[in-house]
């Protein structure tokens, strides 16, 4: 891609002889928001450690606003990165923290001060000056890691599971800043999760990763609706998957015919599926037996065993309710299937 | 109260008795008014605790300890940080081995090193008694220094180092910004055991002084051996007060008991 701002090519990254990523390519535009998406171990931190020049790469590029820095140290990247672990001096008080990166630039006096107050002010705490680091909650301490990293107005901003370490809470009101902050200052950020809904609500584009390589790439809408393998599926919620083997569902029990006719891209595609909404009770050609049932407020949620394997499906409370081992017809419409373009 | 009853508590002041006796029955020693070293002492006077200001000797290996204790104390950090430094963020190979070779002298004898140091080092190689003494207190605590510094730095969080850098710092920047600041406490904790254990060094300085040149506690021994009269008491009860107070002030200020 041409008009990529920050691209790696090829990059391959390993600890010792142990390689962590493998060939990975990922062009990113100026100002937009990437999340990486993947399990836990599959890498992410790992890519992050690499674009901040915190681990040297084994082979492949690394390139930012059309230089190639591959090699270029970490101190001269410009590139800011939020700990996961917030990674604040101890010894210093909030406001020093912030000044830290400003001071070795040479910043000195009024402009300098300016600059602190107004990084501080930006994550809404110029209160909290001249407290230590400890002396501050969680999410107060992301937000000083936020402002630190934000001051030194760097190229690509990385964020490691910015929001994992928050209650439900703050995590949501971090969300939020993260958001604002991206728009206000158009800074490049890339941020690491292995939640999806924190994925989805974020990022202008998503990064599924698997095993250090690249599963998916694709806006919000495009993982969440059309997964292109069975892994991304399962990781965002399809929790009904099948192989397909020559337009036939491949089940634990043989092959069996998907209801309904397939519809045109779906003719090609590896394998189908559905999320348990998606999945019809009560009617369908195909029969299961209730194993267990759950309440989910204006939800509930049934596990069937039937001869395509276990069903997970979720229909509207106000639907009859099925008892415990009733033998119930249901249906996996084809036609509302999500077609994966790989199986493995 | 039966027999068993009385058992913990009697034991308790048997241990303090034996702890803490021989201390007191210095200190009481030192005010004496008698001539010779001796308890219940003979009256009450200062003039004991006047006299050992008086005895050049003392005055002479007074200066000769506190140069070791605060130069190889000083010397034993400037090696035990950066060893210390590389021991716990680098995964080195052998760093076990070497965490081991380091630590050694905490378990063997003073009397073993101090004759090898001798037979070994100092004799063959026609080392001068200063620099030889300087050169075993600085051995003999640097495994202190290592093991109080690493402990601080295993504390430490290594990401604070890469935050540094990715704000502009470089490496060895990083270390002097972030890092030494954060293990301050240990830094100080480590020179108080060093000075303390280096002061209070009597096998190793034995084996290695020489005409002229001891340390204060070697010197003790050799006044007492011809003068034996109370001024080695009041020596001993204000070198006591001394570290007392050392050790009480780092505790106060710097939480010492935390590190060590
Ligand atoms: N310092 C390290 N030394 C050796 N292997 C590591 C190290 N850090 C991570 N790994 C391995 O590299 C892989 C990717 O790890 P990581 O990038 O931390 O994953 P993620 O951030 O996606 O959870 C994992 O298999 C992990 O065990
Ligand atoms: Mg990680």
């Amino acid at each position: 891609m041409s008009d990529a701002y920050l691209s790696l090519e090829k990059l391959t990254l390993a600890y010792g002889d142990t390689v962590a990523v493998g060939n990975l390519d990922l062009d990113i535009g100026k100002g937009e928001l990437i999340a990486l998406l993947g399990p836990s171990g599959c890498g992410k931190t790992t890519t992050m450690r690499a674009i901040a020049g915190l681990l040297p790469v084994k082979s492949g590029h690394i390139r930012l606003d059309g230089t190639d820095m591959t090699r270029t140290p970490p101190n001269k990247r410009a590139v800011g990165l939020v700990f996961q672990s917030y990674a604040l001096f101890p010894h210093l008080s909030v406001y020093e923290n912030v000044a830290f990166g400003l001071k070795l630039k040479g910043m000195r006096g009024s402009e300098l001060d300016q600059k602190v107050r107004g990084g501080l002010t930006s994550v809404g705490l110029s209160s909290f000056a001249d407290r230590k680091p400890a002396e501050l909650s969680g999410g107060q301490q992301q937000r000083v890691a936020l402002a630190r990293s934000m001051v030194m107005e760097p190229k690509v901003l990385l964020l490691d599971e910015p929001l994992s370490n928050l209650d439900a809470r703050l995590r949501l009101e971090m969300r939020t800043e993260l958001q604002r902050v991206q728009k206000e200052t158009g800074v490049t950020m890339i941020f690491v999760t292995h939640d999806q809904t924190e994925a989805l609500s974020l990022a202008d584009r998503i990064v599924v990763m698997k095993n250090g390589a690249i599963e998916q790439i694709g806006t919000p809408e495009d993982i969440y609706n059309r997964p292109a393998s069975a892994f991304v599926a399962d990781f965002v919620g399809f929790e009904n998957i099948f192989a397909l083997d020559q337009g036939k569902l491949k089940t634990e029990h043989g092959l069996a015919d998907p209801s309904g006719a397939l519809p045109g891209e779906a003719l090609s595609a590896a394998g189908l599926a559905w999320r348990p909404r998606m999945v019809t009770l009560g009617s369908g050609p195909f029969r299961g037996t209730v194993r267990g049932t759950s309440f989910a407020g204006d939800r509930r949620e049934y596990l069937l065993a039937s001869d395509l394997g276990p069903i997970k499906a979720e229909v509207d409370a106000s639907e009859p309710v099925h008892a415990p081992d009733a033998e119930i017809a249901f249906d996996l419409p084809a036609a509302k299937a999500a077609p994966l373009k790989r199986f493995a | 109260m039966n027999a068993r009853s009385l058992f913990i508590p009697a034991t308790l002041f048997l241990v303090l008795a034996f702890l803490i006796g021989p201390f007191l029955i210095i200190v009481a020693a030192s005010f004496s008014a008698g001539e010779t070293l001796a308890f219940p002492p003979q009256g009450f006077s200062l003039r004991w605790i006047a006299k050992v200001f008086t005895v050049d000797s003392f005055r002479a290996s007074f200066a000769m300890s506190m140069f070791l204790a605060v130069g190889g104390t000083a010397a034993a950090l400037v090696l035990g940080i950066p060893a210390s430094y590389a021991l716990s963020r680098y995964r080195l190979p052998g760093a076990e081995i070497v965490r081991t070779i380091v630590s050694l002298p905490i378990i063997v004898p003073g009397i073993i090193v101090g004759l090898a140091l001798l037979r070994y080092v100092v004799v063959p190689f026609g080392v001068g008694i200063t620099p030889a003494l300087f050169l075993a207190h600085t051995a003999l605590i640097l495994p202190y220094a290592v093991r109080v510094v690493s402990a601080s730095l295993d504390n430490l969080r290594s990401d604070i180092e890469e935050a540094a850098v990715l704000l502009g710092s470089s490496r060895m920047g990083a270390f002097f910004r972030v890092v030494m600041p954060n293990i301050k406490g240990g830094i100080l904790s480590a020179f108080i055991l060093g000075f303390v254990t280096s002061f209070n060094q009597v096998p190793v300085s034995l084996f290695l002084s020489g005409p002229g040149v001891r340390t204060l506690p070697v010197d003790m021994i050799a006044y007492m051996e011809i003068v034996f009269d109370p001024s080695v008491a009041a020596l001993s009860s204000l070198l006591a007060f001394l570290s007392i107070g050392i050790v009480f002030a780092a505790e106060r200020f710097l939480g010492f008991s935390r590190y060590v």
